[in-house]
């Protein structure tokens, strides 16, 4: 394969359209968990109130599963970069046409 | 913020020590003060060029980071205040739980790497990478030093109410140490020494809570929905459910925004990913962070409950109307009185470390962004501007100390939600902007970062928050007590307009040399 600066352009913003691509989708996740909590406060008291057992009410229970999915998420984006991204850009970095 | 800082000196009930003079909070308070003084000496030797004062020579390990972000980010309002608010509102105060974390993963996403890879030591490097220098960084200071000043003063009032309430010192006696204390660990140590009093902070506070979890669940067989059973049954079954507080949806919204987004625009905490030694590092860091905080979150369900049950509602307003002693008191019933000491000097700390990271932050903005980019053109020496950066922690150090004395007896508890506001409106939509999109223009840039400075603080001033809780005003002109609902998308908005209507040449020919550093930093360069 040819190994011209051009294609390392073309490389990184491949990369960083997958990256983007990722960012965003993992942030919309994360605005929707945590809006659509809100939301339930804010319209739907009756189903928060809900008990899923002996002291523990639905609206706890979100509450710390929107803890939990922060974790998640963030867990999956490192893992994703660790595994892909990073791997990805060093390729990128080791191609000998590319360095000026 | 939440619960109000409340400041009157509050009459202590006989049954607890809370407002006298306590020798084992004051042993653990010492303590702390001697550990982080023989740190900022230690760090005071190896501070010798701008690389280690504002970026700790970019030597942190992403472990250490984790730590200090979460050191950084926790204030006194999250132990005291959701703890103080779950006790006396029960579930209504785990919405700020949530909403204070909920921040973090956007960070990650988003901010952390490019940032790392953009910038240099303030998040105005990477705004003004491929625009006109000094406006730029003139706007860009304005938003830094609103969110700051205002954090500052609402920690400032906060920690003076809390340390009189707690030691038995007087208000003055107590903001003079706390700003002492500050100015000496910046001014000497810089990054490095502010960097590990965030981790011993991180610590402390972390053990102290998870300590206090475990003897509150231990009544409970380690049960926490026991806990939460005791509380509904003594308390009805309105605690486990939301209630009065969310009372308007915008409102919920707007607060949400302001939280979400402000967490990725504060510049304390985007200066801390410049400390890790690359873009990798920085991701990581975030990561620890995130369990780190999220933990600590899920503590606070647990103390909150706790107090409700062990101390009670009644008692606790008794000793502050606020609420902000319940975690105390509750250390005091489980521990005695030496583990009130404990808890005290540990609220104390992290009062302490909030305000250092603010004050490092203000600084840098004074002297990197103005000084050296738009006064001197960036042709300034590194130890002119290590002096400029030493003299404005100075000049912050004091300023805080005697907003502190001058907001005395204030309401400022709004104050954070507000510095929360200006950094989702003013820093975030900016940064996201300049890292991500190609045609962003200095025109669009310094137009969307006043206008979300200004709008936020012009929103702020016209909400109920000022009007009806401060002037007592019937009513106010704006209905939502946060502007983050409005001034979040003016703000991009704004951005995104002014940019479109200006010539972009500017910034598009540099955008391929940006691309390619933002995703491999500096060493490809």
């Amino acid at each position: 394969m040819q190994n011209t600066p051009g294609d390392a352009t073309a490389q990184i913003r491949a990369l960083a359209a997958a990256r983007w691509r990722i960012a965003i989708t993992l942030t919309i996740a994360m605005v929707c968990i945590y809006f659509g909590f809100i939301a339930l406060i804010a319209f739907n008291r009756e189903f928060l109130a809900q008990r899923v057992t002996r002291g523990l009410s639905l609206g706890i229970l979100l509450g710390a599963l929107v803890i939990v999915a922060s974790w998640l998420l963030t867990w999956v984006y490192v893992r994703w970069a660790n595994r892909h991204y990073d791997v990805a850009l060093d390729a990128i970095e080791r191609r000998p046409g590319d360095r000026q | 913020m939440i619960a109000a800082f409340l400041l009157q000196a509050a009459t202590s009930p006989p049954q607890t020590r809370i407002g006298q003079p306590n020798a084992m909070a004051m042993v653990f308070f010492f303590v702390f003060i001697a550990i982080t003084l023989g740190i900022t000496y230690w760090a005071a030797r190896r501070t010798r060029t701008t690389e280690h004062f504002y970026a700790a020579g970019r030597s942190i390990s992403p472990g250490q980071n984790g730590f200090a972000l979460a050191g950084d980010y926790m204030s006194a309002a999250s132990f005291l205040g959701i703890a103080g608010l779950v006790s006396t509102t029960g579930f209504d105060g785990l919405i700020y739980s949530t909403g204070w974390l909920v921040g973090w993963p956007v960070v990650l996403f988003l901010i952390a790497e490019p940032l790392r890879n953009l910038g240099k030591y303030t998040f105005a490097d990477v705004v003004a990478l491929r625009l006109r220098q000094a406006p730029v960084r003139i706007a860009a200071a304005i938003g830094t030093l609103a969110t700051v000043v205002f954090y500052l003063i609402a920690q400032m009032v906060g920690a003076g109410g809390l340390i009189t309430l707690m030691f038995g010192l007087s208000y003055e006696t107590a903001i003079v140490i706390v700003g002492a204390a500050m100015i000496a660990y910046v001014l000497f140590g810089g990054m490095i020494a502010t960097t590990w009093v965030q981790i011993v902070k991180a610590v402390l506070l972390l053990g102290g809570a998870f300590l206090l979890a475990m003897l509150v669940l231990a009544r409970f067989n380690f049960n926490p929905a026991a806990l939460f059973a005791a509380a509904a049954e003594r308390y009805g079954d309105a605690v486990l459910a939301p209630g009065q507080l969310v009372s308007n949806p915008w409102d919920a919204f707007s607060l949400g925004l302001a939280l979400m987004f402000g967490t990725a625009g504060l510049p304390h905490i985007l200066m801390r990913f410049y400390t890790v030694p690359d873009a990798r590092s920085a991701r990581t860091s975030v990561f620890y962070a995130t369990g780190l905080i999220g933990f600590f979150y899920l503590l606070t369900f647990i103390l909150g409950f706790g107090a409700m049950v062990l101390v009670g509602p009644d008692a606790i307003r008794a000793v502050d109307r606020g609420g902000n002693m319940a975690a105390p008191l509750l250390a005091e019933l489980l521990g005695g009185t030496p583990f009130l000491g404990f808890i005290a000097a540990v609220a104390f700390a992290t009062i302490l470390a909030v305000v250092a990271g603010l004050t490092l932050a203000g600084a840098s903005a004074l002297s990197h962004d103005l000084w050296v980019n738009v006064v001197r053109h960036g042709r300034a020496s590194g130890n002119e501007e290590l002096k400029v950066a030493r003299v404005a922690t100075v000049i912050l150090g004091v300023a805080a100390v005697m907003f502190g004395i001058t907001f005395k007896g204030q309401n400022v508890a709004f104050m954070v939600s507000l510095a929360f506001a200006i950094a989702a409106s003013a820093n975030f939509p900016a940064l996201v902007m300049a890292i991500f999109w190609r045609r962003f223009s200095t025109a669009g840039a310094v137009s969307s970062m006043v206008v979300g400075t200004v709008g936020t603080l012009l929103l702020i001033w016209l909400s109920p928050t000022v009007q009806v809780d401060i002037l007592h005003h019937t009513s106010a002109w704006f209905p939502l007590k946060n502007p983050a609902l409005v001034t979040i998308p003016l703000a991009f908005l704004v951005g995104i307009v002014v940019s479109l209507m200006t010539t972009a040449r500017e910034s598009d020919e540099h955008y391929a040399q940006h691309e390619r550093r933002m995703h491999m930093g500096t060493a490809g360069d």
